[in-house]
């Protein structure tokens, strides 16, 4: 394998789409960032990127299509451009790692189920909120059976865009949605809260589960310190602001015990400021789903070749 | 100074109090007695909203929809109102209560984040509803910048902007000034939602009837969040001295809160100490119930984990925060030399 590296793009030259590239540039791992693509030619992202010495184009897609050198491609546009970037993604045989809402392929979370989208052209990243919680609901399933989960995102109003905010109805559905599939909880629930604090807070999340029976409280919690070390990987940031709690609580389905785990993201600062934990994570995640699957193209052009 | 609208929320605010506890047959009767004593919107809804429910606030009893179609049912005269907050309730919720009757839908913000309300209240203008817009804890920003979020409302739809004080922390002059600077800005209706917590529920709804508002809040009993919002029935008295009575029975809407609400009421709001605190450090009045819950297990005192979630800048439905910060200051304390 060596030296060898898999060509990448980033569709996108706003906030997240730069700071993507400088996490790209920072740990390449297996990746080479060969080019940002945008569609405004006077973005700082693509100024940025020239600076740096990647190739940057106000073409979008095109530019995209223009090089078949490039395998994985990071769409960091809007959901609805990304509708039309997945099928021409697809026909040309890239993969894509979808960071909308578009959801043309299945959500992934890298501890969590990457290992079973591996053969996925599109993979999805869901939201923020999602990327923070669904690791530590599936850190409670894997030990005992969540009947119910609910998290609350918190996260700086200067850190929700307008794509955020006339949307904001999608984020409750897609993240309680993927509490369920993906988290393990048998029924999910999703809450978003913008913070106008000044200066601005970083990006917080309550992760609240109810086990379905009896459960050892020791194990759930290594289980969750377990999971916290390992998002930690890639999304340095990550970490529980306390152990977790147990205590006992009246709900729907009488008196539970419910386990609450308090947890605040503070992104890396690559390019978006450190208190915009819920856009690093996204970024981050990006980064680490490039990388499975940039390693997995070079495994497997080892054996063709 | 005109005679204003009066909504009754406590079937909405006073869900706080009652910790989501109403039941069909309590709002079989609060509607009824409301209804006849001539109030003419009456709110009914989770204390946080539709899709309130929850472990962050706290379950309902009964299923805010059931209740609704409740209300909706008994209601002779008066319309039924919801409350909505985008990132708890969706679009879904909107639907799903307006098929349960609802008729004018209140769509609550942070007063600084007013346009992640537009598809709410384009959905609920396509269903021809009344639509009011909420702009909570509005003592957090000055006059000027909340005409310019209340202008975002009245741009997405809203027949009606609020004034809300859900921390209870203005006084007469915050409140006067505010409503006056909406007044001067927008071209639909003003409204002021008052809370009790320093003892002026019902003189800052005054102060904001002299600036001018067009609608305003009650609860019987002051039945609410905190130390509860300004009491129905002494508004309604208040009206009726001032000569602009809307139309209210003061005597009816005094036994309504004496013999029909007085009775279900777990306790009966009012500034104690923890709900001053609330006022005094502004902050959002539902924490009151889950403070003192969460003071009792981590051993701090309420206050100090409601002043320090002040200096935190926490905002409307942030509960989560209170074991956040009962958990800081418990580890301080124990840290702290004796």
């Amino acid at each position: 394998m060596g030296d060898e590296t898999i060509k990448v793009a980033i569709l996108g030259s706003g906030n997240i789409g730069t700071d993507l590239m400088y996490k790209l540039l920072d740990r390449p791992g297996s990746m080479e960032l060969a080019l940002l693509a945008g569609i405004d030619p006077h973005s700082e992202g693509l100024a940025r990127a020239r600076d740096l010495g990647v190739e940057a184009s106000a073409q979008g897609i095109d530019a995209v299509l223009e090089r078949p050198d490039i395998q994985i491609v990071f769409d960091a546009t809007s959901a609805k451009a990304h509708v039309r970037h997945a099928r021409l993604l697809r026909e040309t045989g890239r993969i894509a790692i979808d960071l909308t809402p578009a959801a043309r392929g299945p959500y992934v979370v890298p501890p969590v189920n990457l290992e079973q989208h591996l053969d996925a052209l599109n993979v999805n990243l869901i939201t923020c909120g999602g990327q923070a919680t669904i690791p530590l609901v599936y850190a409670v399933s894997r030990v005992t059976p969540v009947h119910y989960a609910e998290i609350v995102s918190t996260v700086a109003s200067r850190s929700a865009g307008p794509g955020t905010r006339q949307n904001i109805d999608e984020f409750t559905f897609t993240t309680a949605h993927g509490l369920e599939v993906i988290g393990g909880a048998h029924q999910g629930k999703a809450i978003i809260i913008l913070n106008p604090a000044e200066p601005p807070i970083l990006m917080r999340n309550t992760v609240y589960a109810i086990p379905a029976g009896d459960f050892d409280e020791t194990q759930v919690h290594d289980s969750i310190e377990a999971m916290v070390a390992e998002v930690q990987q890639y999304v340095p940031g990550y970490r529980l602001k306390n152990p977790p709690v147990f205590d006992i609580r009246e709900t729907p389905w009488g008196r539970k015990p419910v386990v609450t785990v308090l947890l605040e993201v503070e992104g890396a600062g690559h390019f978006l400021p450190t208190y915009a934990g819920n856009l690093d994570i996204m970024t981050a995640s990006a980064r680490r789903v490039g990388e499975v699957f940039a390693r997995r193209l070079l495994s497997r052009q080892e054996v063709y070749v | 100074m005109k005679a204003p609208r009066l909504t009754d929320t406590t079937l909405r605010d006073g869900s706080h109090a009652m910790a989501h506890t109403f039941t069909r047959q309590h709002v079989r009767e609060i509607v009824t007695a409301l209804d006849r004593a001539g109030v003419p919107v009456i709110e009914v809804t989770h204390g946080d909203g539709l899709a309130g429910s929850s472990l962050q606030y706290g379950f309902s009893r009964v299923p805010d929809l059931d209740l609704i179609a409740e209300a909706r049912e008994v209601a002779e005269r008066a319309r039924i109102a919801a409350l909505l907050l985008p990132g708890i309730g969706t679009r879904r919720e909107l639907k799903a209560a307006v098929e349960r009757g609802v008729q004018v839908l209140r769509i609550a913000t942070q007063c600084t984040e007013a346009d992640i309300s537009e598809e709410h209240f384009k959905m609920a203008k396509d269903m021809g509803l009344e639509t009011v817009g909420f702009l909570m804890m509005s003592h957090m920003r000055s006059p000027e910048f909340l005409a310019e979020q209340a202008s975002l409302m009245e741009s997405y739809g809203a027949d009606c902007v609020y004034v809300v004080d859900s921390a209870g922390a203005m006084l007469p002059h915050d409140a006067a000034a505010r409503v006056q600077a909406l007044k001067a800005t927008l071209r639909v209706q003003v409204g002021f939602h008052a809370h009790n917590n320093l003892g002026l529920g019902i003189g800052n709804t005054l102060a904001a009837l002299e600036a001018g508002a067009d609608q305003i809040d009650g609860c019987l009993r002051g039945l609410g969040a905190g130390a509860g919002n300004a009491a129905t029935e002494v508004l309604a008295a208040v009206l009726d001295r001032l000569g602009i009575n809307p139309g209210l029975d003061v005597l009816a809407l005094m036994d309504a809160a004496e013999y029909v609400v007085a009775p279900i009421m777990p306790f009966q709001p009012f500034p104690d100490r923890d709900a001053i605190t609330i006022g005094y450090a502004g902050v959002y009045s539902t924490f009151l119930l889950h403070a003192k819950r969460i003071g009792e297990q981590t051993g701090v005192d309420p206050r100090a984990i409601l002043i320090e979630l002040g200096r935190r800048q926490a905002v409307a439905g942030q509960e989560d925060w209170i074991l956040d910060v009962a958990l800081d200051l418990a580890r301080k304390q124990k840290h702290a030399p004796a």
